[in-house]
Parts: structure tokens; C-alpha cells; sequence
């Protein structure tokens, strides 16, 4: 309850809460505002190009023709998606890491945490480029299965994870540090509780608000990352609509359609500075030692 | 001091092996073949040829032994050929490295100048409105897709009011001084607004902590004027943590040139990376790549020095465990 209050003093946590829960049931609601506006959003009408926006059309369309809003819609659902799995996932992995590292400590420990640092130490975005560059059918991978939409996510959602886990561990094995000394662990301990026991039952509650905290700041990282991927054309690939992939050909169209390039960006940048705002409000909220 | 510094080298030179292995190894899963791309304009070609240039290139060896083959070449100073620019590729990075040396440096200047003033204010009266502003200033700026800042920037001051050039780098020797200044104006801008914000928020933290010290009351009570006390005493302190931050995160500033520099055709180093990658130009990704991870992590290296240089309680001798 303490925590519930503290949270809503922090009016842009709230505020940024309230605008997240607003695009993830516009992006939901899609296939609503689809058959509201009664047009289909990969229909391309050449004849239609850079239409400006009408009661058919509310934001216009784009240089093949296709509805703009509905096309933001459906390249949320698959950022919100994708930055949503790829931060979950490297929340888990982070949990992980840092809860067995944090609480066998010795060698383990200094060897994770090394790997730790030198993920951080890499140049990322390079390395994802390389990465995401990779030809899947040249490791064995089907080319129908390398080729299917499914497969294109999965794989950034992977990419992404594999890079954002670092923070989570890190702060996770900290926190766990700071646990296992604690008296009930010991007190555990004597009792004859098995480390997956004390790990699980003991310490894992109590390290349960710096991983959400970090996992939350996390998403933030991955919609980015996969915005940027998808822009450089190595994320998302088209015809499959994400907010990063539909700035691809913008530089070009920035002078005859401008509002093109301003529509996904601004997204991209509201829903990642609410979810930091938010991670900055759940700090203060469930950790309120941490910060100032 | 020697000792550690002798052995981050070894780690520094462990961490480029393997790098240099596993990109030689991601390199031959890249879509596209370097000898199909070189005869792809020659109608007189045979496939004669073409098993020729593989054996000449050595495409068509295993991963393990191509790459002993690079390293082999690389120690003696030999790093092949660009198969884009058709020179060798020392010649091809160093002019980059210069160019991506000056947008960085300039870049990382101006989101420092400010960081400083804009962080020691909000923290000079933490939870005020001014607070709240620098505060949701930061957030914005680590929260805004660089590439989307590199476009709302052209939008406004190369189509709109047409003050500055979209693109490109003034020609060296050709350009005047404000040719140069009007080329670099919107890449510098892109890639400083991008860092100001997390700078921001490690000043004003650190400057937080050293206010609450015991020698700025001191300092106070000795009738110090509260200029002196923040701008001499607190900040000096709150420098040593920013300062080492700041060098961690060389490896964010890198990664967003390859963004900038794409968007702005900035010839630098991360454009290269990118370029190279794309148009298969090999032996340049992977000294490139090598490159950019060999200066982040000098970055790292120059962090832990600098906060031993800064900050006299840290020694570099072995610490008890």
C-alpha cells in the first residue's frame, strides 16, 4: 500500500502508465479499426500515394498508398511485441545469472561477472548488425523456416535479449549478495534447505523489485534497439510493418511527406520514455533506498 | 601500476582474438559471395574463373584456416584489400578515423558543456520545478530513437528553414572553416543530444552525494561564497564517478556515430561498418570492427586509470579479497 501511494506520487510514472495502457489497447484494437475504416492495411493503391488525411484516411497515407494509421497500429503491435518478449526473456535471463552467481559466489562468479563486463565492454550495436546480417540458411536452417515471419521475429527478439540481459544480472547478484547474509537465509540454511530451496523460496522475493525494476527500464532498450535494427533494414523485415522499419525510406521522403517520418518516431519515443519514466517510478516505489 | 596495466593489455589483446575469430567465422554466413559480386559485371567470366579467384581469395577455405591465414597476414601489417574501394584497407579506415575522432570529440564536448551546468543546477535544489524540467529533459534524451532526431533535425533546419546541409562532410583542404562548422552542425547535434541526458543524471547524481558531505558544510561555514563551494569543492569530487562513466559508456557514443553517420553520409568509421557490411566488403568489417572494440576498450582502460589518477584512495594494488 506504502508502495502504491509513493508510486502515484510520481505524476509522470502514473501519467506514463495511463499512456502505455492507451497504445497497447490501440494496437490490440487494430483489427477494429480496420474493419471500422473498412480498407486493408497491406492493399497498396499507387494511385492513392501520399493522400492527405480525410475521413477515409485519418493520418493519409503512405508512398504506396497503404493507410497510415492502420499500418502504426499494426507496426506497434509488432514493436510493442517484440521489445515486450526480448526484455522479458533477458529479464529471465538476467534473474538467472545473477541469482546463481550472487549466491555460489567464488570463481562462478567472478567468471559471470566478467562475461557481464565484457558484453558491456562491445561495441553493441556493430555486433547486432553483424549478427542480424547473418545468412540462417547457411547454418543448416531451412529456407522456408529462415524465410518465415515467425522466424524474422524470434530471431530479433533473441538478438536483442542476448544483448540486455547484463543489466538485470548485475543488479539481480547484487541484490542477492546483500540477501544470502541476512539471517533467516542462514537460519534456512540450518534448517537443511537445499540451495534451489533458499535460492527460489528465500532469496528470490527479495530480489523480485530490482529485476522488475530493471526489467522494465529494459523494454525501453529493446524497443530502441529493435527500431534502430528495423531502420537499418536488418530487424523487421517489410512487408511487415514495425515502427523502425517504416522510417526505412523516410530520409528520402522527408521533403514531400514529411508527417511520414514524424509519425513512427514519435511513437517510438513516447512509449520508450513512458516505460523509463514508469522504471523510474517502480525504483522509487519498490526500492526506495536506491536512487535519490 | 605496471602489473595492471600489463595485464588489461593481455586481457585487451585475449578479447580482439576471439572477436576477430568470431567475426572471420559470422563472415562466411553472410548472405552473398565477394567472387559472385566481383564477376557479377563481367560477361566473359567462366566458371573457371570463378574457382580460380575463390582459391586466389581463399573463400573457399574452411573458417579456422582462413582465419589463421588473416591473422597470419595481419602481424605483419598485411590486412588485404577493400573489395569496395579497391585499396588497401589501412588506407581505406585511417582518413575515417580521423573523421569519426572529430564527431565524436566534438560531439562528447558539447553534451559535457551541458551536462555540467544543466546537472549542478538540478542538483543544487533537487525536487524543484528546475528538477523536474532538467529531469524530463534527460528522459527525453535517452529516450528518443537517434536516428528519428537525425530525421526531425534535417526536417526543421535543412528542409524547413534551410540553414544547413542534410549530408556529407566538407571536402578536407577545400572547404572553408564554416563550410566545415555547417556540415558538422546537425551530425554533432544528433549525436550530443543523444548523450546529454544520461550525462545529466550521472552529474546531478554524483553532485547530489557530495553536497550532503561534511567538508561542504565545512567549507560553508567557513563563509566560502556558495559558488566556490559548488563550483571548486562538490563538483571537483562529483567529477571522479562521472569521469569513469563517461569512458564506460565509449561504446554507446560508437554506436550511436554508426547511426548518425548513416544518416548524415558522415564518412566515419561507423558508416563503414555498416557500408562494409552491407556491400560485403570483408577484410574492412572486420578491421573496423576490431577497431571499434579495440578503442571501447581503451575507453574502459582510460576510466580505470583516470579514477586512480583522480581520486588518491585508489591504489592499484592487489586488493584483498
Amino acid at each position: 500500500m506504502r508502495g502504491l501511494r509513493r508510486f502515484a506520487r510520481h505524476r509522470l510514472a502514473v501519467a506514463s502508465a495511463v499512456l502505455l495502457a492507451l497504445l497497447t489497447t490501440a494496437v490490440i484494437a487494430a483489427p477494429l479499426v480496420e474493419s471500422a475504416l473498412g480498407i486493408d492495411p497491406t492493399a497498396i493503391r499507387l494511385l492513392d500515394r501520399f493522400a492527405p488525411p480525410s475521413a477515409e484516411h485519418p493520418l493519409g497515407t503512405d508512398e504506396l498508398g497503404r493507410d497510415v494509421l492502420l499500418r502504426l497500429l499494426h507496426g506497434g503491435r509488432v514493436s510493442l511485441a517484440v521489445g515486450v518478449a526480448a526484455a522479458l526473456a533477458a529479464g529471465l535471463i538476467g534473474t538467472a545469472v545473477g541469482l546463481v552467481a550472487g549466491y555460489f559466489g567464488g570463481r562462478f562468479d567472478a567468471l559471470l561477472m566478467r562475461v557481464t563486463d565484457g558484453f558491456i565492454a562491445l561495441p553493441l550495436l556493430p555486433l547486432l548488425i553483424v549478427l542480424a546480417a547473418v545468412d540462417l540458411t547457411r547454418l543448416g536452417v531451412p529456407a522456408d523456416v529462415a524465410g518465415a515471419e515467425g522466424a524474422s521475429l524470434l530471431r530479433i527478439v533473441v538478438l536483442v535479449a542476448l544483448f540486455g540481459w547484463t543489466t538485470v544480472a548485475r543488479l539481480v547478484r547484487g541484490a542477492t549478495l546483500a540477501t544470502k547474509r541476512r539471517d533467516y537465509v542462514r537460519a534456512a540454511t540450518a534448517l537443511g534447505a537445499d540451495s534451489r530451496r533458499i535460492m527460489l523460496a528465500h532469496i528470490l522475493p527479495n530480489v523480485a523489485a530490482p529485476a522488475v525494476v530493471a526489467t522494465t527500464l529494459t523494454v525501453g532498450n529493446t524497443i530502441l534497439l529493435e527500431s534502430v535494427l528495423s531502420f537499418l533494414g536488418l530487424g523487421i523485415q517489410p512487408p511487415l510493418p514495425s515502427w523502425g522499419n517504416m522510417l526505412t525510406g523516410a530520409q528520402d521522403l522527408v521533403v514531400s511527406a514529411p508527417m511520414l517520418a514524424v509519425w513512427p518516431g514519435l511513437l517510438i519515443f513516447l512509449t520508450v520514455i513512458a516505460v523509463n519514466l514508469l522504471g523510474d517510478g517502480l525504483q522509487d516505489a519498490l526500492d526506495p533506498r536506491a536512487g535519490t | 601500476m605496471t602489473r595492471f596495466l600489463v595485464s588489461r593489455l593481455l586481457q585487451a589483446i585475449v578479447v580482439l582474438l576471439v572477436m576477430s575469430f568470431l567475426v572471420t567465422a559470422l563472415i562466411g554466413l553472410m548472405p552473398g559471395d565477394p567472387v559472385d559480386l566481383m564477376l557479377a559485371g563481367n560477361p566473359h567470366a567462366t566458371p573457371a574463373d570463378a574457382a580460380r579467384l575463390r582459391a586466389v581469395y581463399g573463400v573457399d577455405r574452411p573458417p579456422v584456416e582462413r582465419y589463421l591465414h588473416w591473422l597470419g597476414g595481419a602481424v605483419q601489417g598485411d590486412f588485404g584489400y577493400s573489395r569496395l574501394f579497391s585499396r588497401p584497407v589501412p588506407e581505406v579506415i585511417g582518413p575515417r578515423l580521423v573523421n569519426t575522432g572529430i564527431l565524436l570529440g566534438a560531439a562528447f564536448l558539447l553534451a559535457v558543456a551541458l551536462a555540467l551546468p544543466l546537472g549542478v543546477a538540478a542538483a543544487r535544489r533537487p525536487w524543484s520545478l528546475a528538477d523536474d524540467a532538467v529531469n524530463l529533459l534527460c528522459f527525453a534524451g535517452i529516450s528518443v530513437p537517434p536516428f528519428w532526431l537525425a530525421l526531425l533535425l534535417i526536417l526543421l533546419f535543412a528542409v524547413t528553414l534551410q540553414w544547413l546541409p542534410a549530408s556529407g562532410m566538407a571536402p578536407v583542404g577545400g572547404g572553408s572553416w564554416v563550410d566545415g562548422l555547417r556540415h558538422a552542425a546537425l551530425p554533432v547535434a544528433t549525436l550530443a543530444i543523444a548523450s546529454v541526458g544520461g550525462y545529466t543524471r550521472y552529474v546531478r547524481s554524483a553532485m547530489l552525494v557530495e553536497l550532503r558531505q561534511d567538508y561542504i558544510r565545512t567549507a560553508r561555514a567557513k563563509g566560502m561564497t556558495e559558488r566556490r563551494v559548488v563550483w571548486r569543492h562538490a563538483l571537483r569530487n562529483a567529477l571522479i564517478p562521472v569521469v569513469t562513466i563517461m569512458a564506460l559508456e565509449f561504446g554507446a557514443l560508437f554506436s550511436g556515430a554508426l547511426v548518425t553517420e548513416t544518416m548524415f553520409a558522415w564518412p566515419g568509421m561507423g558508416k563503414l561498418i555498416y557500408d562494409s557490411i552491407m556491400g560485403n566488403d570483408y577484410n574492412v568489417a572486420l578491421v573496423a570492427l576490431l577497431l571499434a572494440t579495440a578503442m571501447t576498450l581503451l575507453g574502459n582502460l582510460l576510466a580505470d586509470v583516470a579514477y586512480a589518477a583522480l581520486d588518491p584512495r585508489i591504489s592499484f594494488r592487489a586488493e584483498p579479497r
